[in-house]
């Protein structure tokens, strides 16, 4: 089963390579990992999406927390949650494509953001069933490059994950 | 008022109450140690890095103070590695400091660069690459904050020469701040009433405790449950010490090469009280089979060793000291004589034998150190052969008696550790019992022993043969013993002589008999080469991956 974990870290050098590398050495699959400044310049936060079941999910989060860098870690899968994934796709596009790439584009809500002579580039904001589909669709045209950011995700409602001043959780 | 960071790292060390840093220097490393030179703490000159971080090793696990060593950058870095992987396995809290090249030069492969924070993630609890001096003091605060608490571990410091020799407002930080890393110290009472309840309601129980009883020093609340309960007290390797090894309710280590009495009594066992050990693959061999019939109770300060390998009925988390002080007014006295006479007849039908005749027997020299040291000594051990017959016949007294490389397996450990162990405990008698193929390995170490002079009394057992390969080959090989022979041994006892050091070579039962009082009560290091009969192997053994009550014995 694929797990959803929501996990803040000191803003510190070498961060993410303490994260990445726990999860090689110890053979877990991560499907991705997004991560990015939070409010508090001083805390990142890791969006890591990783496969395997209840066991591997409980080590996995136990070995986590011994990092001294990772503050809080909270799997989220079992909530209501809203998660996205931005895509960039460099499609060909031969004048004559030009209008069927665009109405695609509608459907999905994509925006054009780059007109070549052969090529547009599109974003795409949503889960990951709508970045997959999107991408199928462009498929058929010849896809000259994709790249995404990987899925963040938050809680719904008035429900958050984050820390007070004195590090612990805040659950509502 | 302003010093430079170099400076600043001294004082911070002596606000830690260090007593002897071990190290080598080296380029990198120059402003360290020219702050050093005024400084009143001890600095001890190994001979080689690896010897460093081992000393310190040995010095924590006999004092329980946090070792400190240094090195320069790079290659000095580097020879750290083993030494700190083999602190990380045991969790030994050191605090380590390397040189590194000038902020401007990280990065750019330069002479003498590494990047050890980036090769020791994986092998030290945390580690820094000191950036900016200012941050240095807060740092070291913390590391020795990390180094010691919670689960105890290695922690690294990186330091850049011009970051040491920037001039900063010394100021000693009173606190740690650290969001992320809060250890669970005290257990959760209702897990510890659960525990009780368990422990009531067991008729056959058995309490394995490892490690952590030493780390947390919860050795008396450990025999009180023991001695209450009336359960039987199993040890793992790291474990050793921690229980008195005479007591009638100790049954000696467990596991692969643990005694068959110990390996039945968790086998038979109802309930397994789990006290600070991991149940490593060496200990528990075949995870689904072990302790079959019983519930278990684990008591661990890392949660993520709680159910990792074996699946756990009652986790507690907490320091091991503090859950058995809330549990211990839980537990009533109980006669368990029923399940007590089992063990009984299981050490009698099943005791640690070996044959004699055939040489000179290894078993019957660690039997005849414990006899004149009372175990009462620090036993310090490499690995192989040698280690496990000391955990078989050594009868250890004290906590902290027994300083060994368990869950890295080090050869080369003993002999730095001992170093290190003698330096930390100068009243107390240290024994170094290392075999031919580990003394070898860190053998240059003879000149820091010799130079600090410091009276460990070595003894090797030497057949001449890396025998615990050779003990694997001969079962699982079909005796096709592959480069485990030395064709050629130097002349122990004049390379003992070359480093002013005292030798002597026992051969027969009668000379180890005669030697070993002798040699103990001698001042200074000493060497006893000991020629052990070749073919001998470490039984009981229990064969990969079955259950532990399957033994084979001689």
């Amino acid at each position: 089963m694929r797990h959803t974990l929501a996990v803040l870290v000191e803003n510190n050098p070498g961060v993410l390579a303490r994260v990445a590398g726990l999860f090689s050495r110890r053979g877990y699959n991560i499907d991705s990992l997004a991560v990015g400044r939070t409010d508090n310049p001083a805390i990142s936060r890791m969006t890591i999406v990783v496969e395997g079941d209840d066991r591997v999910l409980e080590q996995v989060t136990k070995q986590l927390h011994k990092l001294i860098d990772v503050i809080k870690i909270s799997d989220i899968t079992a909530d209501e949650y809203v998660d996205r994934e931005l895509v960039l796709i460099k499609v060909s596009a031969e004048p004559e494509k030009r209008g069927e790439i665009m109405q695609i584009a509608d459907v999905f809500r994509a925006r054009i953001v780059d007109l070549g002579r052969r090529t547009m580039i599109l974003e795409c904001t949503g889960n990951e069933g709508k970045v997959k589909a999107f991408e199928e669709s462009l498929r058929p045209y010849g896809i000259k490059e994709l790249v995404r950011t990987g899925k963040i995700a938050m809680l719904r409602g008035s429900r958050y994950t984050s820390i007070t001043t004195n590090g612990s959780r805040e659950d509502e | 008022m302003e010093i430079t960071a170099a400076e600043a790292l001294v004082r911070c060390l002596e606000e830690e109450k260090v007593e002897v840093i071990f190290g080598y220097p080296g380029g990198f490393m120059i402003p360290v140690y020219d702050a050093l030179y005024h400084a009143r703490i001890k600095h001890v000159l190994v001979r080689h890095e690896q010897g460093a971080v081992h000393a310190a090793d040995g010095y924590a696990r006999a004092t329980g103070k946090v070792g400190v060593c240094m090195s320069t950058s790079g290659p000095g870095a580097t020879n750290l590695v083993t030494g700190i992987a083999n602190a990380y396995m045991d969790s030994v809290p050191l605090v380590i400091f390397t040189g590194q090249v000038p902020t401007s030069q990280v990065g750019t492969d330069a002479f003498q660069e590494v990047d050890i924070t980036g090769i020791t993630i994986p092998i030290t609890k945390h580690n820094y690459l000191v950036k900016s001096a200012q941050d240095l003091p807060r740092i070291i605060k913390n590391a020795f904050h990390i180094a010691t608490t919670g689960r105890p571990g290695p922690v690294l410091i990186d330091l850049p020469m011009d970051v040491a020799q920037t001039r900063i407002n010394f100021e000693y930080p009173r606190q740690v701040n650290l969001k992320g890393y809060k250890p669970t110290y005290r257990g959760h009472p209702l897990k510890i009433a659960e525990a009780a309840q368990l422990i009531k309601q067991s008729r056959r129980p058995v309490i394995y405790a490892g490690g952590g009883i030493i780390s947390s020093g919860a050795h008396e609340e450990l025999l009180k449950l023991a001695e209450t309960i009336s359960a039987p007290v199993t040890n793992t390797l790291m474990g050793l010490s921690s229980f008195p090894g005479d007591h009638p309710l100790f049954l000696g280590m467990l596991g692969l090469h643990g005694t068959r009495y110990a390996n039945i009594a968790v086998t038979e066992c109802d309930l397994l009280i789990a006290l600070g050990a991991r149940f490593d693959i060496r200990a528990a061999s075949k995870f689904d089979a072990f302790a079959p019939h019983a519930a278990v109770i684990h008591v661990d300060i890392d949660p993520a060793e709680i159910g990792k390998n074996v699946r756990v009925d009652v986790p507690i988390v907490g320091d091991v000291r503090l859950v058995l002080q809330e549990l211990l007014p839980l537990v009533e006295k109980t006669d368990r004589s029923e399940w007590l006479a089992r063990i009984q007849e299981l050490k009698e039908q099943y005791p640690l034998r070996y044959q004699r005749g055939n040489g000179l027997k290894p078993q019957l020299v660690i039997e005849t150190l414990y006899r004149h040291t009372r175990g009462e000594a620090v036993i310090v051990t490499d690995v192989g052969q040698h280690q496990m017959w000391v955990a078989q016949y050594y009868r250890f007294k004290r906590p902290r008696s027994l300083v060994s490389s368990g869950g890295l397996g080090t050869m080369g450990f003993g002999l730095p550790a001992a170093v290190g162990a003698q330096l930390g405990v100068p009243d107390q008698q240290v024994i170094l019992i290392t075999g031919d193929g580990s003394f070898q390995m860190t053998i240059q170490e003879l000149a820091t022993l010799k130079e600090q002079e410091l009276p460990v009394k070595i003894f090797m057992l030497n057949n001449f043969q890396l025998g615990m390969v050779r003990q694997i080959q001969h079962y699982y090989c079909e005796g096709r013993y592959m480069a485990v022979d030395f064709k050629f041994h130097p002349e122990f006892i004049t390379l003992a002589k070359a480093y002013g050091i005292k030798g002597y070579t026992v051969r027969t039962e009668e000379e180890v008999q005669e030697i070993v009082p002798q040699v103990l009560s001698e001042p200074g290091p000493v060497l006893v080469n000991c020629l052990i009969n070749p073919g001998e192997n470490v039984l009981p053994m229990v064969p990969t991956g079955r259950r532990i009550d399957e033994t084979f014995e001689c």
